[in-house]
């Protein structure tokens, strides 16, 4: 399952970028990305994303159908320590969460 | 089949099941903590999944600050669960305590049995797998039922 997570970034166009520093990195905002699984019920990943960020049911069952027929679905973003929370809450519902850079 | 879990007026939950089928779940408490002490169980893995997979040291940093706090809200579901094993009728809390754990379940058997989009249920009367499957299919009735019940 894991092979779904290898998503590779286009490389940079310009070779001499500076590179990005603290206050930079600080300032870019984060993704949380749920993927499908095979165990996870339809109905159970909708009522976590109703339960967890109080979704409508239109968008939640809109996102959990993402996560089916695509394969993942963006659930949420904000900062780095939003990002964690909103991962831990949705591992403690056992549901297949990763988080990165927006960019 | 319709679901074991009904809204009673007075807010609680009923919870519709037999004698035999509260034998079987009676089996699953201990099973769910041995993965949790076992640092080598593959369906350990399934239960914390990596974080930040482009960012080794950012993951580990996201383990630290989160597994305790995670594996102690697992261990205190698992106690609700099995302390109101019995119980005909379940407060909102409990109900999710036993969803969560339900559901944790499913994921590690999922692993144990290898359970993919296309695993075929209908095995025959000999399959090795026949019992660890309508545990699964036990445990889904289980799961989609709570969910119904429950509000968000």
């Amino acid at each position: 399952m894991r092979a779904h997570t290898t998503e590779t970034m286009p490389a940079p166009v310009e070779a001499d970028l500076p590179s990005e520093d603290a206050d930079i990195e600080a300032d870019i905002p984060w993704i949380v990305l749920v993927w499908n699984d095979p165990v996870n019920l339809m109905s159970y990943v909708t009522w976590v994303f109703q339960k967890l960020f109080g979704y409508p049911r239109e968008k939640a069952t809109r996102l959990m159908l993402d996560v089916h027929q695509k394969g993942k679905a963006v659930v949420s973003n904000g900062s780095r320590s939003e990002a964690e929370r909103d991962v831990a809450r949705l591992h403690a519902y056992g549901l297949w969460a990763t988080m990165q850079k927006d960019r | 089949m319709r679901g074991p879990f009904k809204r009673a007026r007075d807010g609680r939950y009923k919870v519709m099941l037999g004698a035999a089928e509260r034998e079987v779940l009676a089996t699953l408490p201990d099973q769910l903590r041995g993965v949790l002490a076992d640092p080598g169980d593959k369906a350990l893995a399934r239960l914390f999944p990596a974080a930040i997979t482009d960012d080794p040291v950012g993951d580990a940093e996201f383990t630290m600050r989160t597994q305790g706090d995670l594996t102690d809200g697992r261990l205190a579901g698992i106690e609700t669960f099995e302390r109101t094993m019995t119980a005909d009728k379940l407060t909102e809390d409990e109900l999710l305590a036993w969803l969560r754990t339900l559901n944790d379940l499913r994921l590690v058997l999922g692993v144990r049995l290898d359970i993919t989009e296309d695993t075929n249920f209908s095995v025959g009367a000999e399959d090795p797998r026949l019992p660890g499957y309508e545990l699964y299919r036990f445990l889904t009735w289980l799961v989609d039922s709570a969910v119904e019940a429950l509000p968000v």
